[in-house]
């Protein structure tokens, strides 16, 4: 039975795609029949993947053996390079989340585009044949069983992304300042081939130390694994090894696709999106592939930290993982758009994921990933409830008092909300959160203060104090007091399409949590999670001190971001008071900075954009105005001064090759006037009649005088040839 | 004797050309249909040669032999391996797509341009034929005259200074490349292309080898063309009426690279090694032409001058895999078996990218062409907004575009991963630079060509100004005829490679284990 679901896993992103043609190719007419094919294709790719999920979890010992099946897919020298199918357990839990939010998703974009409204998209069935080909890429990528397939249907997402940030291609703004939908595509898709380059670049470098890019021969071989950390990478890289360096290239990929600092700058913009897509892609399936990348080459990390105890890849990991969960929750802070503080909130998340992972955190980052996914994606489609029932408003400034008047959004968002905040016990968020400060704290007490784990550790539990304080912030200010805006006094619940995903996703919000907690509580060897997906890594120990501390800073964000916001909630034209009270301790700069993105856009608009249109302009007048044309016409210039001097010595010579230019003067003859007649006759009944007319008429203009240099200069050098090869 | 194939599938168009002239001048839509119609016949040809190489795609098929020129030992002399088959289907294809296209956009001349494409299509199906250098060179020549005229006649406003330039520049090109045949044959006592390359002429001289390598290589490096030889280029295809545009670089600028993998590679390893390894100033040049390409094009306004720039830089992806592959050979310890196979992997990719660059750039001019048609500019900052109302060719210019940046799962991201894989593995520097390529050409693709052309919003009053009231009719029949082929083969060799690369892996494999 296992067998039977795991040989059919490559049906999974199989259905999506075909929905993706028929739409594309035949059904775009018709609404109703797009979104059904749709829909129904990933009601099948979803029973098909949960087979799959549960046949992995019936499996014993998956773990240490994975199912695989490979067919050739094209030749490389005398070998072939083999596609195939991977089951393990990374990919289950994986598999687990990505159908059924995918499904939750697209139940919900019914809804949000407007079916059955006057308001229905122009290009609804488009709609679902993008989401379609995304969920192709995101299914292809996890049930991958090589990084080449990996990279393909991470790129073909990259794609969808781009087509799906920019769905409204035709909007613009008032504010000539505000980044219009398809120019957050294109940054985005740009932004991200910087990050896919490093990725590429580790893939063609780990493809040329192992000949296969296949998971069983590389990342799953141990043998190989162990050569490679103690193989000295490209002289660039310093002292590492190459399996460091392989892995530091990759990456560079998910820094990219995960929105990690310094490339996040694409993700808060991708908003522009709509709503539905926010969810999908921007929140909870592709920009968790990054840290699906990073979890997928764990091996590779690992086996580096087995020989030398260290790893100076995963210091950077760590690094960067820590730096942006802290940077981008405090952004988030100061944001205005609803789903803005949501963007920023989903990049510092991502970031507590690679970190975790950046200090060895295989589980907990995995878990994180798994659980954010369902919590995320419940609060982008609540933002999107919100957005639609205040008829596309977006800023929480103009909301307020949704709480009565959307009951179902409001309390499932509250249900997401406590979840992202980690509030204890009951949300799934509080659980994997924890592990992955419980491990950063364990790993600290053995490494000491100057170490990676003490500053992971450090860095997210504040960021996890601000995370609870700006979730508060957004819930008081959306749902709480009085409306402030006639968007939000007139706001009204959205459809059931779009209410009951909402519900099931809090559902899974609130409980996932339960499949990994600790065996200290739980009794031995029953978590989980744990033995499922991380049998070869030692489990994080319990720290009652730590999970205290994560529970009391949840609650305490909270019951701050309360006491601010929501106590007395804001009235109409009242000013955020985070903002008064920073400008009140001189610290209004700051703020003004967090609400600005600490200003990235602006530098990299004028370092990036401006600086490479400079460049192209540069080179584009090097190349045609300055040197190489230039350059060409100057030696067809000297050398017909050259041959005029030829000319008066030797006219024998000149006159025999002249004859040979009649050619190109028939060109000019039809632009004198010569009749149609003589173009063709002239090449058919040869070309001397001509010669005379031509040789007088070709002989003035500049060009053809190159015709007979070329041809002297050839005989020239033919001699000189001739009497090098005679010499010796 | 079996049936000349060869002999049929190069010279049926000659056939087809006498036709043209002995219908009468009157009978335009005569000639347009059946040079159309009867130039299924080569295309069929190479499919069947497609199919027959498949079993043995690196050793030469249907072998044509007679002496021509005793005197001077010159023969008749054909054959197909693997690549030339590939590059057979490239020719007719595109060949008979620019005949189908032009029945409905040459309008003056109809018969002049028949006739003078058939030749061009003798001269090109002849390159990839010929095993004699004497033949090849006449091949070579005669494609020059009828492109020359296709642009100097039907192309646009400075067509006479781009033809002239055009002509020039390759014929410097052709000379140098003719002195280089003769010192061969002064060297080796024949013009069997395979013979002499088995005879290594001048292995015992590297001067002598050198400069014999550097006539060859100029001569193809002008054709491909290679930065810095490649400024004629930008201006022969902007001037170039649609269907020269299409076919040149299609198939001319593909001559080039074809002549440096059939005889440059074989005949002069050493040399080509030692300038792509211990004097890396090929792969230099290939990487200056894939990223500086790639740059220039963004700062083009001109929608046929940018797509003319992006050939250079993906031709610069073309030349960086030839010469990985070369410089494998002077690897220190000669690189063992995983050098070789990068090498072959990375000389599968320049031949890919022939194919591919083939149909997605044809298929960009088509485009390009179609919108001209309507609107007489090619002003990119003329246009915006079309997306919404011309749905269909958005989707179309969407396909090649991304398949043109090298998006995986359409086919010209296997010829970019191919040349880097194997480039990667043996000059890694020149790979990690031009890599970026890839992100300029996302740039300027999507930017200056989707962006600016097709996104934002439609301004009906600025499009009455700039196109003088022009009908914004969204692909007509013919031109969905055109374009289908080519995006149906994008899609089919991104999903599957092996369509191509397995003939292709049959010649580099074969090549790699003569050396």
């Amino acid at each position: 039975m296992q067998e039977f679901f795991f040989s059919l896993t490559w049906l999974v992103p199989v259905f999506p795609f075909l929905a993706f043609i028929i739409i594309i190719l035949f059904t775009q007419k018709n609404n109703k029949l797009s979104h059904s094919i749709s829909i129904g294709s990933m009601v099948l790719s979803w029973l098909l993947g949960w087979g799959v999920v549960f046949s992995a979890i019936t499996t014993p010992h998956l773990g240490e053996h994975p199912f695989r099946i490979t067919i050739p897919w094209f030749p490389t020298g005398t070998s072939t390079f083999d596609i195939g199918i991977w089951v393990d357990p990374l990919m289950a839990v994986t598999l687990f989340m990505v159908p059924f939010v995918c499904l939750m998703i697209f139940i919900y974009s019914v809804g949000y585009m407007g079916y059955g409204t006057d308001e229905v998209d122009p290009h609804y069935s488009r709609f679902f044949a993008y989401i379609a080909l995304f969920a192709t890429g995101m299914l292809g990528l996890v049930i991958s069983e090589n990084l080449l397939t990996l990279f393909i249907s991470w790129e073909i997402m990259g794609l969808c992304s781009y087509l799906l940030i920019g769905f409204w291609f035709q909007k613009n703004y008032k504010d000539p300042n505000k980044i219009t939908p398809r120019q957050a595509g294109l940054k985005a898709f740009l932004v991200t081939k910087v990050g896919d380059l490093f990725l590429m670049l580790g893939i063609l470098y780990l493809y040329s130390q192992a000949g296969s890019l296949s998971y069983a021969d590389t990342l799953f071989n141990h043998e190989f694994l162990k050569q490679l950390a103690s193989t000295p990478a490209l002289p660039i890289f310093g002292g590492w090894s190459a399996a460091s360096a392989i892995a530091a290239l990759m990456f560079g990929g998910a820094v990219g696709k995960s929105a990690q600092f310094p490339l996040h700058v694409w993700l808060p913009d991708a908003m522009e999106g709509p709503t539905p897509v926010s969810a999908l892609i921007h929140a909870a399936t592709m920009v968790s592939a990054g840290v699906f990348l990073v979890a997928r080459i764990f091996p590779l990390l690992n086996v580096v930290v087995e020989l030398d105890h260290t790893n100076p890849a995963m210091g950077l990991i760590a690094f960067i993982g820590a730096f942006t969960a802290i940077f981008s929750s405090l952004i988030a802070v100061a944001q205005k758009d609803i789903k803005g503080v949501l963007a920023f909130s989903t990049i510092s998340q991502l970031g507590y994921m690679i970190a975790a992972l950046g200090i060895g955190a295989y589980v907990a980052g995995t878990f994180h990933l798994i659980t954010h996914a369902f919590f995320k994606a419940l609060l982008f489609m609540g933002s999107g409830s919100v957005i639609i029932g205040c008829h596309h408003e977006q800023d929480m400034m103009e909301m307020g008092g949704l709480k009565d008047k959307m009951p179902r959004t409001f309390w499932t968002f509250l249900a997401g909300g406590l979840a992202l905040s980690g509030f204890p016990l009951i949300t799934a968020g509080f659980w994997s959160k924890d592990e992955i400060l419980a491990h950063a704290w364990h790993e600290f007490l053995h490494q000491g203060v100057i170490s990676w784990p003490f500053f992971v550790w450090l860095l997210l539990t504040i960021a996890a104090f601000i995370t609870a304080f700006y979730t508060a912030r957004q819930i008081s200010l959306t749902f709480l007091g009085k409306p402030r805006g006639h968007h939000a006094e007139h706001a009204h619940e959205t459809p059931n399409t779009m209410t009951v995903p909402l519900i099931l996703l809090a559902f899974f919000a609130l409980t996932l949590g339960f499949v990994g907690i600790p065996e200290e509580i739980v009794g031995q060897g029953n978590n989980w999670l744990h033995n499922f997906i991380g049998h070869e890594y030692a489990a994080t120990p319990l720290s009652i001190p730590i999970m205290l501390l994560s529970g009391s800073l949840a609650i305490g964000g909270l019951g701050i971001g309360w006491l601010v916001y929501g106590r007395k909630p804001l009235l109409q034209g009242e000013m955020d008071p985070l903002e008064q009270g920073m400008k009140k301790i001189r610290l209004g700069w700051l703020y003004e900075a967090m609400r600005n993105k600490f200003y990235f856009d602006e530098l990299y608009q004028v370092i990036f954009i401006q600086g490479s249109i400079k460049l192209a302009e540069i080179f584009y007048n090097f190349d045609y105005k300055w040197v190489v044309d230039p350059f060409i016409n100057l030696i067809a210039r000297v050398s017909r001064g050259i041959s005029d001097l030829l000319n008066q010595f030797d006219e024998k010579v000149v006159d025999g090759l002249v004859n040979l230019t009649g050619l190109s003067g028939i060109t000019l003859a039809d632009l004198s006037g010569v009749t149609d007649n003589k173009v063709v006759d002239g090449l058919v009944n040869g070309i001397a009649d001509m010669t005379g007319w031509v040789g007088e008429k070709v002989l003035s203009p500049i060009q053809t005088g190159k015709v007979q240099n070329y041809l002297l200069i050839a005989l020239i050098s033919m001699l000189a040839i001739i009497g090098i090869y005679l010499v010796y | 004797m079996n049936f000349p194939v060869l002999s049929a599938i190069t010279f049926t168009p000659l056939l087809l050309a006498l036709i043209v002239l002995i219908i009468p001048k009157s009978k335009e839509n005569w000639i347009r249909w059946a040079t159309t119609i009867l130039s299924l016949i080569p295309l069929a040809l190479a499919i069947y040669i497609y199919i027959v190489v498949q079993a043995d795609p690196g050793k030469m098929h249907f072998m044509e032999e007679y002496s021509w020129i005793p005197a001077i030992d010159v023969y008749y002399r054909m054959g197909v391996d693997g690549l030339s088959a590939i590059m057979l289907v490239l020719t007719t294809l595109l060949s008979t797509l620019c005949y189908y296209y032009a029945i409905y956009t040459i309008k003056n001349r109809v018969k002049e341009f028949y006739f003078l494409f058939l030749i061009l299509q003798v001269g090109m199906s002849g390159v990839f034929v010929s095993l004699d250098f004497i033949f090849f060179y006449v091949f070579w020549e005669i494609g020059l005259v009828p492109m020359y005229l296709l642009i100097g006649v039907w192309g646009g406003e400075r067509r006479i200074y781009a033809s002239i330039k055009f002509f020039l520049y390759t014929l410097a090109g052709s000379m140098a490349m003719l002195l280089a045949i003769i010192a061969v044959y002064l060297e080796t006592g024949t013009f069997n292309i395979l013979e002499a390359a088995a005879a290594q002429p001048f292995a015992g001289n590297f001067v002598l080898s050198a400069v014999a390598f550097w006539a060859f290589f100029i001569a193809f490096a002008i054709k491909v063309p290679i930065f810095p030889f490649h400024t004629w280029l930008p201006d022969a295809h902007t001037e170039a009426p649609t269907t020269g545009s299409v076919i040149l670089a299609g198939v001319l600028l593909k001559l080039g690279a074809y002549g440096l993998i059939r005889i440059v590679l074989p005949m002069f390893p050493k040399p080509f090694a030692y300038f792509s390894y211990n004097v890396p100033i090929i792969p230099i040049l290939a990487v200056i032409s894939i990223v500086y390409g790639a740059l220039v094009c963004m700062a083009q306004w001109d929608l046929k001058r940018l797509i003319a720039y992006s050939s250079v830089s993906h031709m610069g992806y073309v030349t960086l895999g030839i010469s990985a592959a070369a410089a494998s050979l002077a690897l220190p310890g000669g690189g063992g078996p995983e050098a070789v196979t990068s090498a072959i992997i990375g000389l599968n990719g320049a031949s890919l990218q022939l194919f591919t660059h083939g149909i997605i750039t044809g298929g960009l001019f088509f485009l390009v062409g179609m919108i001209y048609d309507r609107t007489h500019t090619r002003q990119i900052k003329d246009y915006g907004g079309l997306g919404s109302k011309l749905p269909y060719y958005y989707g179309i210019v969407m396909v090649t575009g991304f398949a043109s940046l090298g998006l995986p799962g359409l086919a010209g991201f296997w010829s970019e991963f191919f040349v880097f894989r194997g480039a990667f593995a043996i000059m890694p520097v020149y790979a990690a630079i031009g890599v970026l390529g890839i992100v300029f050409t996302a740039a300027y693709i999507l930017w200056k060509i989707v962006q600016f052309i097709f996104l934002g919003d439609f301004d009906q009053e600025k499009w009455d100004r700039v196109t003088h009231n022009a009908e914004l009719t969204d692909m007509k029949t013919f031109e969905k005829v055109t374009m289908w082929p080519l995006v149906i083969l994008m899609v089919l060799i991104g999903l599957y490679p092996s369509l191509v690369v397995r003939l292709l892996n049959g010649v580099s494999t074969a090549l790699f284990g003569n050396f």
